[in-house]
């Protein structure tokens, strides 16, 4: 399993149209992968899942991913992370 | 460690702050187990832990006023040298000067309830066991078919949120979609909640998110949910035997509990819900005493 600790820097945080994209990505993998902001977790898969996270700018999450595919879904989500998160296109 | 802060408490069961209302609200609460000082009161001071509530009612008030006060003083000052986290008046009963001046002297906060003291006690530790209660968040969907609380679990895109679609659009309840939090509120009961941001909402691939209260109305939903039964989804695999007649129950362990639980095949064309429905109802006839599976062996048992 990787685990990887993400500080957000994007002013929206991971709202609605960053976390649909978020988990379009995620959805892609086979891996299981999981999205924690402290003691919450939710499946990175699922939309309202990862919304009740509530994971807004200064949040550090950690994203843990496992399975066969997994260190690619990492580096892609960990980079979609720290982007602007499609906010500026 | 899970904690509840005084001012939530407070506003809860109405409390009346008598004495240190200022500071008191930040005060954080670690246990449900809450203590009558009686045997404190009159000296007795081994074994006490000091992490409790402390409520006090007629009894010992009225044996606090046989006291000289002198000796009220001195019995109060042993008392709250301890450093309990806040006493809790009963009854609305009227407060000696003395414990006014002690509460001061050691910061305790003095609280005041109408209520009669037994009454308020059992409501206070039944506040106190759900809001301490250990607790875990689960990906699935929580729904209440014919009273019974049903947890469906399962792997992302099996269907379980359109399972719950179909299961409210049959008269039942939504309780959580997605993520589930599950509190053990004592050592027989799991209680199932949604995350309140994202409260009966659901997510249909295709539609995109729904608001099930207002689409639904009232009557589609709930708050919370006691779960009775586990029902885990997955795809149809191949060479895997499936219970066929379901003369033994299989659990699933939920923070310690174990509760009775179904593996369900899902094959395209499968109606879910009918079938959530009906291991509600199979679940809730084994409660009351009638097993299906035990009772056709029965009849064919006598013919040996």
């Amino acid at each position: 399993m990787l685990i990887k600790e993400i500080t957000i820097t994007n002013p929206q945080g991971l709202q609605s149209k960053s976390a649909a994209l978020f988990i379009q990505k995620a959805s892609g993998y086979k891996a299981s992968i999981w999205i924690a902001n402290g003691e919450r977790k939710a499946n990175g898969k699922s939309l309202l899942g990862v919304l009740s996270l509530g994971i807004g700018k200064g949040t550090v999450v950690s994203l843990q991913v496992e399975g066969e595919d997994e260190a690619e879904a990492a580096s892609e989500l960990e980079s979609y992370l720290l982007s602007d998160m499609g906010e500026n296109n | 460690m899970f904690t509840v802060k005084l001012s939530e408490l407070m506003k809860e069961f109405q409390l009346e702050a008598i004495c240190g209302g200022e500071t008191a609200g930040d005060i954080e609460i670690t246990t449900s187990d809450v203590n009558r000082p009686g045997l404190q009161l009159s000296g007795y001071m081994e074994y006490f832990g000091s992490d409790r509530i402390q409520i006090i009612g007629k009894v010992e008030m009225t044996y606090l006023a046989s006291l000289s006060p002198q000796d009220r003083h001195k019995r109060l000052d042993e008392f709250f040298r301890t450093g309990f986290p806040c006493i809790v008046v009963a009854r609305e009963l009227e407060i000696f000067e003395e414990m006014m001046q002690v509460s001061k002297k050691y910061d305790i906060p003095i609280l005041r309830t109408n209520d009669i003291t037994s009454r308020f006690m059992s409501g206070l530790i039944r506040y106190l066991n759900v809001m301490l209660a250990p607790r875990i968040s689960e990906h699935g969907v929580l729904v209440e078919v014919y009273g019974e609380g049903v947890l469906i679990l399962g792997e992302s895109g099996v269907g379980k949120s359109e399972t719950a679609l179909e299961l409210v659009k049959r008269g039942h309840r939504l309780i959580a979609d997605d993520i589930v939090e599950i509190r053990r509120v004592s050592d027989r009961t799991l209680l199932g909640s949604a995350p309140e941001n994202i409260r009966h909402f659901i997510e249909i691939r295709g539609i995109g998110i729904l608001d099930v209260k207002n689409l639904y109305g009232m009557g589609s939903v709930k708050l919370q949910e006691n779960i009775n039964l586990v029902i885990m989804l997955e795809l149809w695999k191949e060479h895997k035997i499936y219970d066929r007649l379901g003369l033994e129950d299989q659990f699933t362990d939920i923070l310690g509990i174990s509760v009775p639980s179904l593996v369900i095949p899902v094959r395209p064309g499968r109606n879910l819900a009918i079938i959530v429905e009906v291991a509600a109802m199979n679940h809730r006839q084994k409660k009351m005493g009638y097993n299906a599976a035990r009772a056709i062996s029965e009849r064919f048992l006598k013919f040996d």
